[in-house]
């Protein structure tokens, strides 16, 4: 049986690209084998180190899903803005679209644009 | 009994739908009722898409022996409702049932806490029926009824969990959505029949001429069942119900979905597929609002905080793929050397996509769904650390993520491989949007599994342990089926898609009901 995928202009073989990723696996075990051996986990060893300062509880250090890709967000700050008032909720809206979209299409195909 | 494999199609689930409300004071005897019929009715539709393979395509007549008898005698055409089944509809109706008993199975659990399950059974079987009439059926007026039949169990079990003000809203928006649509598609009929004086779907693709008339209901069709299948700026229903209907229902909701998108495909190949002129015209609509899907539901996805909302952009988001790879076909449709050049490649990797979607999406609205189930929360700035608590549902979301990002060797790769490869020789710009809109849904997962599974382990979560067993099973599959069809796509490429594409590409057998006429 042939796994290779065919392409219009190309091929994808994703048995060899898995003998591949077996072979960096071992290569990259037998790198992390050769680490340093003398962390011990649940010892003070794992501790941050704050400066001598109290840790703070884990709740209020985690980073949450609404601090991520801040800044990305903030950059596009002008195209949120503009999605966020498509995104109306109001379900007169969703059908104003779809007619606004129906009149689009059909001026296209019966207007001939 | 194999002559009879379409009706059955429908009969089975249909007769589980009517009796499961029988079963109303032993609700977990319903939930197991549910799930041999979605069994059985997947075994069927391996058959029936044995027999599609081997023999061609599949006409079952209701009331008569073959589809050309006319009565009264005398009279112009066949009169009679049709079941038309090709290598598409074949493929259709497996996604449609393998769903329903991967739903039925994760069910089991997720939802064992609620009241009224003998109703929630019976109105996953309903949408099961509706979606598998939707892709078996060549007759236009039926298509429309089983599209009602979908939208009415969709939109009452987005609404299920009815104590809750946001589902009851998600499925009042749905009902009404669906319910728009479906009165355009049914105006449309009225004028294809009006001009025409019948239904079926191969006779009218024979006779259609596209004047005004025909032209106004291919766009009414078109933007009922883009709109249906989620396509950017007609998308604001599918994050409402996608979040509010319960986990188990999604992966069946999800081929609802594209149930529309076949539809919608139906329509363009092969009712209006014989016109030549306009057919490119609506290929580049469809691809163009593919880039538009795709680009504008992951960039919507990215700021959500609601674990199952983030999700439900990504399936907006995934839906542009698969409109953009057989809008390429779509194109070039009627420009031999461009479509065995790349038309027909690209209409592989959209086709592809979908049952791609349709296994990595159920999967990761799984995850979300056993997030939920554990924590009680879909809000992801309120948890962290789960990973050690729930292995196999971190294990599952890896594979779903990794798949929807185009990671290999998973199966989105494979289906994404080809879409951007087919629509750069389209237009290069088509590809870049493609290939952006991955990375940043690579991005959006990230966020979900930093946020949700990572980081340590928070007090309020210290009880939290791993779903319970059918829901655990339920993501494995289909965490296996991500693997196994990313390793393998080239077997599911030769067996199921490339028929699939050639089926809605050779017009000529579905007008003659496979050579019978």
């Amino acid at each position: 049986m042939n796994f290779t995928l065919l392409s219009p202009s190309g091929f994808w073989d994703p048995v060899l690209w898995l003998i591949f990723l077996i072979l960096f696996g071992i290569i990259g075990y037998i790198i992390y084998s050769r680490g340093n051996p003398s962390y011990k986990p649940n010892t003070e060893q794992v501790k941050p180190y704050l400066s001598g300062n109290v840790e703070p509880s884990k709740e209020k250090i985690m980073v949450r899903a609404g601090d991520i890709y801040w800044g990305f967000i903030t950059a596009l700050d002008e195209y949120y803005v503009a999605l966020k008032r498509m995104h109306t909720g109001d379900l007169r809206d969703y059908i104003l679209w779809y007619l606004g979209i129906g009149a689009i299409i059909l001026f296209i195909l019966v207007g001939g644009v | 009994m194999m002559e009879h494999l379409p009706a059955l199609m429908i009969a089975i689930p249909l007769f589980g739908a009517f009796t499961t409300p029988l079963l109303k004071k032993r609700q977990n005897i319903a939930a197991i009722w549910a799930l041999i019929i979605t069994v059985i009715t997947f075994g069927l539709s391996l058959l029936l898409l044995q027999e599609v393979l081997s023999k061609g395509i599949i006409v079952y007549v209701f009331g008569a022996n073959k589809p050309t008898l006319v009565l009264p005698s005398g009279y112009r055409v066949p009169v009679r409702i049709i079941f038309e089944i090709d290598a598409m509809g074949a493929f259709m109706a497996l996604s449609a049932t393998l769903m329903s008993f991967i739903g039925a199975l994760y069910s089991y659990s997720h939802v064992e806490m609620e009241t009224g399950l003998e109703k929630y059974y019976a109105l996953l079987l309903l949408l099961e029926v509706g979606i598998i009439g939707m892709v078996l059926t060549g007759d236009l007026f039926n298509l429309f009824v089983f599209l009602e039949v979908a939208g009415i169990a969709g939109s009452a079990l987005v609404g299920f969990r009815n104590y809750r003000g946001e589902a009851s809203e998600a499925g009042i928006k749905y009902l009404m959505v669906s319910s728009v649509a479906s009165l355009m598609v049914l105006f449309s009929i009225g004028l294809l029949y009006g001009q025409y004086g019948n239904l079926n779907m191969a006779y009218l693709s024979r006779q259609i001429h596209l004047d005004t008339v025909d032209m106004i209901a291919l766009g009414l069709l078109f933007v009922s069942f883009a709109m249906k299948c989620g396509a950017v700026p007609m998308h604001y229903w599918v994050p409402d119900a996608y979040t509010e209907v319960p986990a188990g229902i999604n992966p069946t909701l999800l081929v609802a979905t594209y149930a529309s998108l076949y539809a919608l495909f139906r329509v363009s190949f092969s009712l209006f597929g014989a016109i030549t002129w306009n057919m490119a015209r609506v290929g580049w609509i469809m691809s163009i609002l593919g880039v538009l899907t795709m680009f504008i539901g992951v960039t919507m996805a990215l700021v959500q905080k609601d674990v199952k909302r983030l999700m439900s952009y990504h399936a907006i988001s995934q839906t542009g793929y698969m409109l953009l790879g057989v809008g390429v076909g779509l194109t070039v449709l009627n420009d031999p050397a461009k479509l065995s050049a790349f038309g027909r490649a690209a209409m592989a990797g959209g086709i592809f996509h979908i049952i791609n979607h349709i296994i990595y999406k159920s999967l990761l609205l799984m995850t979300a769904g056993a997030l939920f189930y554990v924590t009680g929360t879909r809000n992801l700035n309120e948890m962290g650390g789960l990973a050690r608590k729930m292995p196999y549902t971190t294990i599952a979301f890896i594979v779903g993520a990794a798949a929807i990002s185009g990671l290999p060797p998973f199966n989105g790769f494979a289906s994404k491989f080809l879409i951007y490869e087919t629509s750069y020789q389209l237009n290069p710009l088509l590809a870049v949007f493609a290939m952006v809109t991955s990375v940043l849904t690579l991005a959006s997962f990230v966020k979900v599994f930093a946020s949700a599974f990572l980081g340590p382990p928070l007090e309020k979560y210290e009880e939290v342990r791993e779903v319970p067993k059918p829901m655990v099973t339920a993501m494995i599959i289909l965490a296996i089926l991500c693997i196994l069809f990313g390793l393998f796509p080239n077997v599911v490429l030769n067996k199921l898609i490339y028929p699939a594409v050639d089926a809605l590409i050779k017009l000529a057998q579905y007008q003659s009901w496979g050579g019978l006429v």
